[in-house]
């Protein structure tokens, strides 16, 4: 018996000497690898053994109203991807985009959350532009713990009403982007304003942002106009427009904008108010189309501008030419074919964003553990620098919202072409968050 | 502005509204009477229209009036080739068969919608109003182009009548309508006149999509709207009725201006929704459509 107690003893004291002979060793190469991943490009993963390609699901408006808008946020996710790679990829593993089309429909567009987590197996969903689309597929994103990076300016990413897993890193919200601009808006066009808008969310971030602005700087809404997402012609909504209002403010999405613009010059003429838009109404479209001569001398919101010497840096041309996009703002292979420029740069900085945090954070396969740690790194993050990682400026990131700030560009049309007239500051934009996902449980 | 603009206003674009709205419901309308056929593929052949519109004016170039005249020969004749070719095909290989022929017509909107899709692209696309002129009003300016929109319309509505009540292939429709097997029996040659109706009523939509074009744009998508109108106002006249067509489009035309402008669009496409279900209820068979037997 005594015998057998010894022996085990020596057994024990065995491997603890092997333990302790070890962890110096060990502890060496951690410091090693805590010191080799601080340096950017280096192939971490690779020697860790997972050189398997990181796989991002892009949620893509390929048909549908977005269509547009999907065919350059895919070709900029493309450009992305591919630069990249190019540079060494994500923590030493190549990147590899998986897109699905979700028709612009929010039904589908949970449908296609879903087919990335079961079939494709991504590691992260990206890249949902339309309002609608983005609240239809959160909730599903959210039950299969997906981590959803949306591009979609949204007011409901910061305001608390998805969840934990939804982040907007790569653009700024309607909420922010009105109340950076309002204020130059009332100095410079007027303080009476009628605001034309798409009813349903994107269209009532507007509203409430703009009218609560409004309150604040001693300004009135005279008018209130939702238009139904399906509507084709818009002469009939001209007329509720009262007399004495300064300032129309639209904000349209989809194919019916042309139609809206043309049906606004025809009505007011050369004495209707003053026109402040944003430039969503007329992404993807020429400012020298036919009809549109209506609006020169009016003013747009542009998330970046589309003409290159509208924010002409260094990372703004790089990331320009990467994407296949001329100083017009249309494609280097087809004038015809103009860009989304003021949005889809979300795309870009939001891919950047997710190498970031998968390199800060560890993040090695779809794993709950490592899931976690992604997301907590990212609601931990402060700043994103101006770079070739975040063209369109410095971004300030709010985790509890997790919302991106950052600089908005404002641009008057003149002689078909859109110059920008004035720059705001991220300070511009910031609100008390009033929301606070880090409580929710993951 | 003044009660009595707005008024102004709203008639004017009910007006335009129910005139392209009674071309395009004809065209359903032609094709239910003497067909039987319930054609829910009728608003792709509106969206053709359009697109072809659009297609030809980027192919002349040039003066937008040159294209915008060719597009309203071409439109018709391309989507009235399609409409025989999917008779031919498919609705003569089911024996137009009620229900088998709206089965076969969702199959055909969506092999039309998505062809688009692959052929032109998802964007929507504009083209130049082949005459531009704002008329000034003194409380609004309206689009000239809208007013011609109407002159055009009623014209096609005129011809349509006299062709159908005044000419040969007039006659030979009413006696397919009336009663299919007599009218073989005195020679009428039901079979042409089937694939000729089919293309009539296409070439109607798709002439009402080259009109529309330069008001809106082309889109792939663009066929929901006018197929569901051109349902409200068909089934409101009377399926195969001219007479009720007519009445039921500037009805459905003109209450959508004047409710739209005065309280909301959205309203006007409730009651409109509601009158339907209300003629449905007390007179199935529309306002002028003769009893079942």
């Amino acid at each position: 018996m005594k015998d057998k107690r010894d022996k085990a003893r020596t057994i024990d004291r065995a491997a603890t000497q092997v333990t302790r002979r070890t962890a110096i060793k060990g502890a060496t190469a951690l410091a090693g690898i805590a010191a080799a991943s601080s340096l950017p490009g280096t192939r971490l993963f690779a020697q860790s053994g997972s050189d398997e390609p990181l796989r991002i699901g892009f949620q893509a408006h390929r048909t549908g109203i977005g269509a547009a808008y999907g065919r350059w946020y895919e070709r900029t996710s493309q450009a992305a991807v591919e630069h990249i790679n190019e540079t060494g990829g994500i923590a030493g593993r190549p990147v590899e985009l998986v897109i699905e089309d979700d028709g612009t429909d929010p039904k589908r567009g949970a449908e296609v959350v879903e087919k990335f987590a079961s079939q494709h197996k991504v590691d992260f969903v990206f890249g949902t532009l339309f309002s609608h689309v983005v609240i239809g597929s959160a909730p599903r994103a959210g039950e299969l713990k997906m981590p959803y990076f949306v591009v979609s300016e949204g007011t409901h990413v910061p305001s608390g009403s998805l969840n934990r897993y939804v982040f907007q890193p790569g653009i700024t919200d309607v909420r922010q982007q009105v109340i950076s601009m309002a204020p130059w808006m009332t100095e410079n066009l007027g303080k009476k304003v009628a605001m034309v808008f798409p009813d349903y969310a994107f269209g009532h971030d507007h509203r409430d942002a703009l009218t609560a602005a409004l309150e604040r700087l001693g300004g009135e809404v005279t008018a209130h106009l939702p238009i139904p997402p399906t509507e084709t012609s818009f002469t009939k909504y001209f007329p509720k427009v009262p007399p004495g209002t300064e300032v129309l403010y639209h904000v349209m999405v989809g194919p019916g904008v042309l139609t809206f613009v043309k049906e606004m010059g025809e009505f007011f003429g050369d004495k209707g108010p003053e026109l402040f838009g944003f430039i969503d109404s007329l992404e993807a479209v020429d400012i020298a189309s036919p009809g549109l001569e209506y609006l020169d001398g009016s003013h747009f919101w542009e998330g970046l501008p589309r003409y290159a010497d509208g924010y002409p840096t260094e990372f703004e041309r790089f990331y320009r030419e990467k994407v296949g996009v001329d100083a017009n703002g249309a494609s280097v292979s087809d004038p015809k074919d103009v860009s989304t420029y003021a949005h889809m740069f979300g795309c870009w900085e939001t891919l950047y964003v997710i190498k970031q945090m998968v390199e800060e954070s560890g993040y090695v396969g779809p794993t709950a553990k490592d899931k976690a740690a992604l997301i907590e790194a990212l609601e931990n993050t402060e700043v994103f620098e101006e770079g070739i990682a975040h063209p369109q400026g410095k971004k300030v990131f709010i985790g509890k919202i997790h919302q991106s700030f950052g600089q908005q560009f404002i641009s008057k049309v003149e002689n078909n072409k859109l110059n920008v007239v004035h720059r705001t500051t991220i300070e511009d934009g910031l609100y008390e968050p009033e929301a606070d996902y880090t409580t929710q449980s993951l | 502005m003044s009660y009595g603009a707005y008024l102004f206003l709203a008639v004017l674009e009910g007006t335009v509204m129910a005139f392209v709205l009674a071309v395009t419901a004809l065209g359903l309308s032609l094709v239910f009477g003497v067909m039987r056929v319930v054609n829910v593929a009728h608003g792709e052949f509106f969206m053709l229209g359009a697109v072809v519109a659009w297609w030809v004016s980027n192919m002349i170039g040039g003066s937008p009036l040159a294209g915008f005249l060719i597009a309203l020969v071409v439109g018709p004749l391309v989507v009235g080739a399609i409409a025989i070719a999917s008779d031919w095909l498919i609705l003569r290989r089911v024996d137009y068969n009620p229900e088998a022929t709206i089965v076969a017509t969702i199959g055909l909107l969506y092999i039309i919608q998505q062809s688009v899709l692959i052929l032109y692209g998802p964007d929507a696309r504009s083209i130049e109003p082949p005459v531009y002129f704002r008329v000034q009003f003194p409380w609004f300016g309206y689009s000239g182009y809208k007013l011609i929109v109407a002159g055009i319309s009623a014209v096609l509505l005129l011809t349509t009548w006299y062709a159908l009540t005044r000419t040969r292939l007039g006659l030979y429709m009413r006696a397919t309508q009336y009663d299919q097997e007599t009218a073989q029996a005195f020679g009428v040659p039901v079979r042409r006149v089937y694939a000729l109706v089919f293309a009539i009523g296409g070439g109607l939509a798709a002439i009402a999509g080259v009109l529309v074009m330069p008001i809106q744009q082309a889109h792939y998508l663009m066929g929901h709207d006018p197929l569901l109108l051109s349902f409200i106002v068909v089934i409101i006249g009377g399926l195969g009725s001219l007479r009720g067509t007519l009445l039921a489009a500037f009805i459905i035309g003109i209450s959508d201006g004047v409710i739209s402008v005065f309280f909301s669009p959205t309203l006007a496409k409730i009651l409109a929704t509601l009158l339907v279900s209300l003629v449905l209820v007390v007179r199935p068979q529309g306002l002028f459509g003769e009893k079942p037997p």
